[in-house]
């Protein structure tokens, strides 16, 4: 398979604080990554700066081969309709319905005629489960319906890659399950992403590839079950081993 | 009882300069947020030196009494640049002045007050900055402002009988002028102040009823 995104050498630091040291990773097209650390350890960074929401002060990400140049307003922002992102605080624009929150980035964005916005909007909705709900404001949903909007607002653009940052962290215990069971279709149906969590018997089922971060690098990646039960850094097997007593194991 | 027949005379006077005093006042508002908009914009996602130029135009404007930027407009700065400007034109210009000062105030802290990830999931989606402030972040911002307007409103609706000392012809000037004709001070000052209690009861009402109106469902 051909890679789609690559990401080489990406540095981020605040002030004195380097927080994303020089990463660098390649997804391949229908690749599952999934990203996993502790708090602090530049996930959530990483993701922000492979769609530009954090510039990066150093490194070159390509989608396609191509270099993207984030000073090029036009190009990143077709770039970013590209690159669906999740975030763990769902992010719903508030003052819009549900189907308003899809149907926006399609007419604005996409300059897509209004029927035939709505007409898409809608079906991502039900795609997520949630077209009975398409006419109520975000403050009228649950969290985990909030985030299957989010999760259908990306998928109206046909990203060619998405990027979920800790989806489910915000989460009622109770509502988890629901997110991932439309993150998990989204997987069979070929999407590519790259995915932060901390719920690892959820990723170990999805991923094909575990990425293990700390202080702004990669220690360690490999297929899910190496890295989860026969890791060669010390400190990987310590923070799986932690993670998984929270009701990681299967 | 030798105030009833020139209250009756001269409050119908009175009265009349509500219009002006309205007009003055929707003026204002309406100068003020035209002007109050773009600045708070500007201070939000502007780059530093916009930031600066606009502090210094809400400082003078917030720094420099109401009478003093009255005259100083009406007598030195309009004449000096060849306008000849009504004292009423000059009144809704200099309140508006004023108010665009303090409503970009207000609508800085209404920006502010919109949860930042909205303006990520803005450009996540591909929007520009441009569109993402338009289309997202400002319509809630305008919805979260209106208590403060309410405010404004008030501020401005008092701020306008100033204007009566460039001879515009509004509720205190009119009060003025029947007062010192006919030494009933006291019943034609008190129904101004009535007046003015009125004004500033139905409009604040009629924003708090907008408030109401174009809340967003299930939001707080």
């Amino acid at each position: 398979m051909e890679t789609i995104l690559q990401v080489r050498e990406i540095r981020k630091r605040y002030g004195n604080k380097e927080i994303v040291k020089g990463v660098s990773l390649s997804v391949r097209r229908g690749e599952i990554k999934v990203l996993i650390g502790p708090s602090g350890a530049g996930k959530s960074t990483l993701l922000q700066m492979i769609n530009f929401l954090v510039f990066p002060d150093d490194g070159d990400v390509f989608l396609e081969g191509r270099r993207i140049d984030p000073g090029r307003k036009r190009e990143l922002c077709a770039y970013r309709q590209q690159v669906g992102m999740i975030f763990q605080e769902f992010n719903l624009f508030d003052h819009l319905t549900a189907l308003g929150n899809v149907e926006i980035g399609l007419v604005r964005v996409k300059k897509m005629d209004k029927k035939a916005a709505r007409l898409r909007a809608m079906a991502e909705l039900e795609r997520v489960g949630l077209g009975d709900h398409a006419g109520k404001y975000p403050a009228e949903l649950s969290g985990g319906q909030k985030q299957r909007v989010s999760i259908a607002r990306a998928l109206a653009l046909d990203p060619k890659v998405m990027l979920l940052d800790e989806p489910t962290s915000a989460l009622d215990p109770e509502l988890i399950g629901e997110v991932h069971a439309v993150i998990r279709e989204l997987g069979a149906s070929g999407m590519t992403m790259i995915m932060a969590t901390h719920q690892i018997s959820f990723a170990r089922a999805l991923a094909h590839e575990m990425i293990f971060m700390e202080d702004g690098r990669i220690v360690e990646q490999g297929p899910p079950d190496i890295i989860l039960d026969e890791a060669r850094c010390a400190r990987t097997r310590e923070f799986c081993a932690k993670i998984g007593e929270l009701g990681g194991r299967p | 009882m030798d105030f009833i027949p020139v209250l009756k005379e001269g409050l119908p006077y009175v009265f009349k300069g509500t219009w002006v005093t309205l007009v003055v006042v929707a003026g204002a508002l309406a100068v003020g947020l035209s002007i109050g908009l773009p600045l708070a914009v500007g201070t939000v996602y502007g780059p530093r030196w916009l930031r600066r130029l606009i502090d210094l135009y809400v400082w003078f404007f917030r720094g420099v009494p109401l009478l003093v930027l009255l005259f100083l407009f009406y007598f030195g700065i309009f004449p000096f640049l060849g306008l000849d400007l009504s004292a009423f034109v000059v009144a809704v210009i200099v309140l508006g002045c004023i108010s665009g000062a303090y409503q970009s105030q207000i609508l800085r802290g209404a920006i502010l007050s919109v949860p930042e990830g909205q303006m990520k999931a803005a450009r996540a989606v591909g929007m520009s900055d441009l569109q993402a402030i338009g289309l997202i972040i400002l319509p809630q911002a305008l919805r979260l402002a209106i208590p403060g307007w309410s405010n404004e409103y008030a501020i401005l609706l008092k701020d306008s009988a100033v204007t009566y000392a460039l001879g515009v012809a509004e509720i205190m000037a009119r009060a003025h002028h029947v007062a010192s004709r006919t030494y009933q001070h006291l019943p034609i000052y008190i129904s101004a102040g009535v007046l003015f209690m009125g004004l500033t009861y139905v409009g604040t009402r009629l924003l708090a009823v907008l408030h109401k109106k174009v809340r967003i469902k299930g939001y707080a």
